[in-house]
């Protein structure tokens, strides 16, 4: 714990020991220092020794986030099928209807992985909870999942092809809520940077969906049936930009977390290469086939980093009291000006 | 969208019940810590020592159901030294003698002159020193619990029912059940509730409700030795803790307040509430919690709108002139 060094000068760093004085290292903190970027004026506000006031969610990164990547990146897929099913574009279909269902069957191996308790995974169809977002989505993977297989096994055997377009139609319902559901799964706690930004994270959590499927059409059809898949993608960029853009302008403070550390890397990561990915498919996506190859791996990756990035950025806001007290305090003081205004 | 709230009593229900922290009798003691860890069986969470304080167990959490903490501040408690009466003073003799005799040095010698400091004491600068010395300064003590909130977010959360609402109101998580999800942690808006890693589930303070079935008061109440936590219905703990905030407020410390016990805050006011002597962040507490799910339907609406925009863009990239 000690920082102190000695120095030729003296000691320096040194605690206070036996001469401390009370209350001017622990209780009250000011922030500022860490080469943070001050995005509002620097609020002054008290803390208990600056711990956290909030638990920080304990879910691992990779299960949850690559669920939430992988719960997108199905959905979408599910609607790209239906599409290239209506429009006879059987390649591309075939491909999204792949992707949809090993999609949602590594999104599933993941949420029962970071269980605590895998083997109750079933605990949480014991019930139906409208009130948990957790509840709801398992019924609805539990009612999504299934037809997505059943789907892809009727295009791939040959049989049974009205069930199979009764299927796929059925998936392509689900998915859109498969995708943006995962945003009111983080948004509906009390970590301050996803539940402030619970309006504007499914509309980013269905354009980076949007990106990814396009992404995998991209990836794997033939370059003669990518054209959906390249406009996809452009759409589902522009809307995850969009999204994103907004929510920075509206929460202010609360979206310091997206911009700052891993977080903000990851975010900026994603952004390059949702935007590069975007740029070379529409530009290039429906003529060469290494072209469309690279674009659909730049959209896949920029998905899963825009994930992994609102992960972090949550987990950060969750673990600094500045992100709980601040905004608490300005609505408290906002709470009690008003009553003042009305009479004046 | 929040579940029902507490169960009205009636002829079915006994009331709801629940603790009022009175911290300003707290003496910071742990024996509530102590009591609940040796009642519930709670594993041990590591002897550290925090350097911080003598608080060594820092936050509640999975295996910490009462936490005590510790707060040291450059400032008197109102405007009194308590257990001192000053009934046989005669404050006109008191005041004659001012600046004539050492025990009455006059204004203005509260605090030393620079030079006559003690070496360390920050002289004329914060706390004044009192004539015999001594800085001002006082501890804050306050043992933390589970709330028990009336709109539970860490119950509305749970996917499988594992939390549930008792006959008293209060809330608990049947382990049997819990698949360790995980999702209550990050909802309480509190910190309160968390997983232990070896075991996976979430564990959190169950307001003792074995000894509640049994007509016994909670292990952390009945250990505590100066009543700083009291256990009973909750309507008699709201009337017990506002006149024992006008008490102290008419004995000069004008710091009290209570806080959770309003059924109007953001969760719907706490089963067990506070009386603190400093803002509620002082204490590691948020100033103004809100349940989560009360945005619910909110956020379901616009996730809603968010599917349907997502099926409105690849209706339109499969549209219009395409060369396949
Ligand atoms: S304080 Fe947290 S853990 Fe306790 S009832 Fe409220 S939400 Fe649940
Ligand atoms: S961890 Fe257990 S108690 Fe908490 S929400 Fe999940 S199932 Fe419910």
């Amino acid at each position: 714990m000690s920082e102190s060094d000695v120095t030729p000068e003296g000691v320096r760093g040194a605690r206070p020991g036996r001469e401390a004085v009370t209350g001017r290292a622990a209780g009250r903190r000011r922030r500022g220092g860490r080469g943070e970027r001050p995005v509002v004026p620097e609020a002054e506000f008290s803390t208990y020794y600056g711990m956290p006031v909030l638990n920080p969610p304990r879910w691992e990164a990779l299960d949850i986030a690559g669920y939430l990547y992988l719960g997108g990146l199905a959905g979408a897929s599910s609607l790209l099928a239906a599409g290239a099913h209506l429009t006879a574009r059987r390649r591309l279909a075939l491909v999204a209807k792949s992707s949809a269902t090993g999609a949602v069957s590594l999104s599933l191996v993941a949420l029962i992985h970071d269980l605590g308790r895998p083997e109750r995974f079933l605990n949480m169809l014991r019930v139906f909870k409208p009130t948990s977002p957790m509840n709801v989505g398992s019924w609805l993977l539990a009612g999504y999942a299934p037809l997505t297989m059943a789907a892809l096994l009727s295009d791939v055997s040959g049989r049974y092809r009205p069930a199979g377009a009764a299927a796929t139609a059925g998936a392509a319902v689900l998915g859109p809520l498969v995708t943006t559901y995962t945003a009111v799964l983080l948004a509906d706690t009390a970590v301050p940077s996803w539940h402030d930004g619970y309006r504007q994270l499914p509309f980013a959590f269905a354009g980076s969906g949007a990106a990814a499927a396009a992404g995998v059409g991209l990836l794997a059809a033939p370059v003669a049936e990518t054209a959906p898949a390249c406009k996809l993608a452009s759409l589902g960029a522009g809307l995850e930009l969009g999204s994103t853009q907004v929510m920075k302008r509206r929460i202010v403070l609360t979206s310091e977390p997206f911009e700052q550390g891993h977080a903000g890397t990851l975010m900026r990561a994603s952004k390059a290469l949702t935007v590069g990915g975007t740029l070379l498919a529409v530009c290039a996506g429906r003529r060469s086939r290494v072209a469309a190859s690279v674009a659909g791996a730049a959209l896949l990756a920029g998905s899963a980093m825009l994930r992994f990035g609102v992960f972090r950025a949550g987990v950060a806001s969750a673990e600094d009291p500045k992100y709980t007290v601040v905004p608490q305090r300005a609505r408290l003081k906002k709470q009690r000006n008003k009553p003042s205004a009305a009479t004046s | 969208m929040t579940e029902q709230g507490p169960p009205q009593p009636g002829a079915d229900h006994p009331p709801r019940m629940g603790f009022f922290t009175d911290t300003s009798v707290c003496i910071g003691c742990k024996a509530c810590e102590v009591a609940c860890k040796e009642w519930n069986a709670v594993p041990a969470d590591g002897l550290e020592l925090t350097g911080m304080s003598y608080d060594n167990s820092r936050r509640l959490s999975s295996d910490t159901w009462r936490h005590v903490a510790f707060i040291e501040q450059r400032k008197p408690l109102g405007g009194q030294e308590p257990g001192v009466s000053h009934d046989n003073v005669d404050i006109f003799r008191a005041a004659a003698g001012l600046g004539v005799t050492i025990a009455s040095p006059g204004p203005g010698a509260t605090a030393p002159a620079p030079a006559d400091a003690l070496p360390g004491a920050p002289a004329g600068e914060t706390s004044p020193l009192a004539p015999d010395g001594r800085t001002e300064l006082r501890w804050l003590m306050s043992s933390d619990v589970c709330k028990h909130c009336t709109h539970a977010a860490c119950l509305d959360v749970c996917p499988t029912g594992s939390l549930f609402r008792t006959e008293f109101g209060t809330v608990v998580v049947q382990e049997d059940i819990c698949n360790g999800c995980g999702y209550c942690i990050p909802a309480c808006p509190y910190g309160v509730i968390d997983q232990r890693p070896d075991d996976g589930r979430a564990w959190k303070c169950t307001l003792c409700y074995d000894r509640l079935g049994v007509g016994a008061e909670p292990a952390c109440a009945k250990a505590c030795p100066t009543d700083s936590i009291q256990f009973g219905p909750l309507e008699q703990l709201r009337e017990r803790a506002a006149s024992r905030v006008a008490q102290l407020h008419s004995a000069g410390v004008l710091d009290a307040r209570l806080y959770g016990e309003d059924p109007q805050d953001g969760v719907g006011g706490d089963g067990a509430f506070f009386l603190l002597l400093d803002e509620p962040e002082v204490y590691g507490l948020p100033p103004d919690p809100v349940v989560t799910t009360r945005d619910l339907p909110s956020m379901w609406r616009y996730a809603a709108a968010a599917a349907v925009t997502l099926t409105a863009g690849v209706a339109v990239s499969f549209l219009g002139r395409s060369h396949r």
